[in-house]
């Protein structure tokens, strides 16, 4: 078994704009381009970013302008094709992530929401994490195997 | 993201292009709703053909004209969605909610000839 080792690293804070929407997928599309990915595998991820960023958008900070509204995303690869990206943000965290998973779920009325958001994060990357603390945060990881179809350590 | 809306006999065709999210969608869902109130047409149809990206804000959107159409007795249609705009609203199962129609059959049922 080869040991796993990081190849390269990036980490970008933003404020938590729509307009950054699509900033945020085309910082992380850049990123994972290094790692020669296939088309599928790109729009894979940019998808997954633009659910995670923009439930950090919608739900962690709401209408609160008060508050300094920041989202920061890290991403790394390694030497086996693993693809880890982390999206953090400052906002009113989720009291129940179980229920948040759901799909259709969507915790806001307001807007015109599918309530998809997690199950698409889910089923286009390998791994979703989502650790949260009520009026502290949440910080979403995805992994990524890229170019290697097993997503096995070999 | 840009688009273009025809109305021709009862049938309102608006094409979408480029791509939505959660920040495009509000000024498309609202042009749109202008439209249905303004045309009432017979059927709305949303040709997706121009659409690079699309995450769940835009199953968000299909999914609100749907209701909306449906509220005003609008016959609602997909049109010429890629495999990745496809694969996203199956996964929603919009696929068994909404008819798509394909580039031929909308040709036909429009009774155009395209060279």
């Amino acid at each position: 078994m080869n040991k796993r080792t990081r190849l390269n690293y990036f980490r970008c804070e933003f404020e938590a704009r729509s307009v950054n929407e699509g900033f945020s997928r085309m910082l992380v599309s850049a990123f994972a381009s290094q790692l020669d990915p296939t088309i599928e595998e790109i729009c894979d991820i940019k998808t997954a970013v633009s659910e995670a960023v923009t439930n950090c958008i919608v739900h962690a900070y709401g209408d609160d302008r008060t508050e300094k509204r920041t989202i920061s995303i890290s991403g790394s690869y390694y030497s086996d094709g693993l693809f880890v990206i982390r999206i953090k943000d400052k906002g009113c965290g989720i009291d129940n992530i179980e229920q948040a998973m759901q799909p259709m779920y969507s915790g806001s009325s307001s807007e015109e929401r599918s309530g998809m958001g997690f199950s698409i994060m889910e089923s286009f990357t390998d791994s979703l994490k989502v650790r949260s603390s009520p009026g502290r945060g949440t910080v979403v990881t995805m992994k990524k195997y890229i170019g290697n179809a097993d997503g096995k350590d070999e | 993201m840009e688009m273009t809306a025809v109305d021709r006999e009862g049938r309102l065709t608006v094409t979408l292009s480029g791509e939505i999210d959660h920040h495009s969608a509000k000024d498309i869902r609202e042009a749109i709703d202008r439209l249905l109130v303004e045309a009432h047409p017979k059927a709305l149809v949303l040709d997706l053909s121009g659409i690079d990206f699309m995450d769940s804000s835009g199953l968000g959107l299909v999914l609100g004209r749907y209701r909306r159409a449906k509220e005003t007795g609008t016959e609602m249609y997909l049109a010429n969605t890629s495999d990745r705009v496809g694969k996203i609203l199956k996964m929603a199962g919009v696929d068994k909610l909404i008819r798509t129609l394909r580039k031929d059959a909308e040709n036909k049922s429009k009774g155009e000839n395209r060279q």
